[in-house]
């Protein structure tokens, strides 16, 4: 089992760690990061992106890991002895992001554990301050 | 220390959101118990929002206007004085032109302005994110060794980012106001590398 986290969400799945490659199936694939391939594309619930010309992705069933992340443009940090994963968010996807001054969504917790989300406060002016102890 | 300024301008549509880039809850509480905000102040141990907004250092403060755009990309903008003789930033005048923005006396950038002023992600700071996530993971599932080496490797991969290289010092067993900070700070400004990088206006 190899542990695949998608931006903070943790997925157990069948793997085989050949070197310094992680091999998924199909399903282990899909369970991970949502993602399954398509004649030639990889797609989830909202989109579809192509593989890259002469790709082996998929062959014989079989998704290395770090391919995947290449093919989505996402970074994809991998500790092959503790058998873990973590893929991270496009920097393209982040730049448009931030250059369409749109300011990104988020939900985080208060010390009590009680969920707020940005957006909520939409119709207001808002000062986001990030801080910490250290 | 946010409270003050949030209590005079609250009735005109106003709200601070603070956010801290802490390894946990209880690092951050004495700090939000004392200030005891009626604003949000939230926790964000896996730095989503360092990510989402590419945030590099602390404290790092923006605008964003009643329709939820950012008006003023990432600055530096202390809410006290506390660290003045370190940092060289006043509070004054960047707190002053937040209450004039929010009193509708002045507006915050327009677009093409408020872009170019942003710093955008590159491939190699995602990277160094990715990095700092497994390590995170790790470091929260008792794999210290396996933990220690992404935090080392992020911190290789972007080495501006200060959320990453001191932020992760607490989770790794080591004072954020320690001998490894003030060696990493001062090989980083020796270097002729800011420290804290404010927006021209508020630099002055």
């Amino acid at each position: 089992m190899v542990t695949v986290i998608d931006q903070g969400r943790a997925s157990e799945v069948e793997a085989r760690v050949d070197g310094g490659r992680v091999l998924l199936s199909a399903d282990a694939l899909r369970a991970a990061l949502g993602w399954e391939l398509h004649e030639g594309t990889l797609c989830n619930d909202t989109m579809c992106v192509p593989v890259p010309a002469g790709s082996r992705l998929g062959e014989g069933g079989v998704f290395d890991l770090g391919e995947v992340a290449a093919a989505l443009d996402r970074p994809l940090a991998l500790d092959t002895d503790a058998r873990a994963a973590f893929v991270g968010a496009s920097a393209g996807e982040r730049a448009q992001a931030l250059g369409s001054l749109l300011a990104p969504d988020f939900t985080l917790p208060d010390l009590a554990g009680r969920p707020h989300t940005l957006s909520s406060h939409r119709g207001k002016k808002i000062l986001l301050v990030t801080w910490a102890s250290w | 220390m946010w409270q003050a300024l949030y209590e005079e301008l609250r009735d005109r549509d106003f709200v601070v959101i603070a956010v801290a880039l802490d390894q946990s809850a209880d690092a951050a509480r004495p700090w939000i118990e004392k200030a005891a905000p009626t604003y949000p102040a939230l926790i964000d141990t896996q730095h989503v929002v360092a990510d989402l907004y590419n945030v590099v250092n602390v404290p790092t403060a923006l605008w964003i206007d009643e329709r939820g755009r950012i008006v003023r990309p990432n600055d530096v903008v202390f809410g006290s004085d506390t660290f003045k003789h370190i940092t060289n930033l006043e509070s004054a005048r960047p707190l002053a032109a937040v209450r004039a923005w929010v009193r509708g006396e002045t507006a915050g950038f327009a677009p093409a302005n408020a872009r170019a002023l942003q710093t955008l992600p590159t491939a190699l700071d995602q990277q160094a994110r990715a990095e700092f996530g497994l390590a995170e993971w790790l470091a929260r599932h008792g794999r210290r060794d396996a933990a220690e080496r992404h935090f080392v490797r992020a911190g290789e991969l972007a080495p501006h980012d200060f959320t990453i290289r001191r932020g992760s010092m607490p989770i790794r067993g080591m004072d954020p106001m320690g001998p490894q900070f003030r060696e990493m700070l001062q090989t980083w400004v020796g270097g002729g590398r800011p420290y804290y990088r404010p927006l021209p206006d508020t630099r002055g």
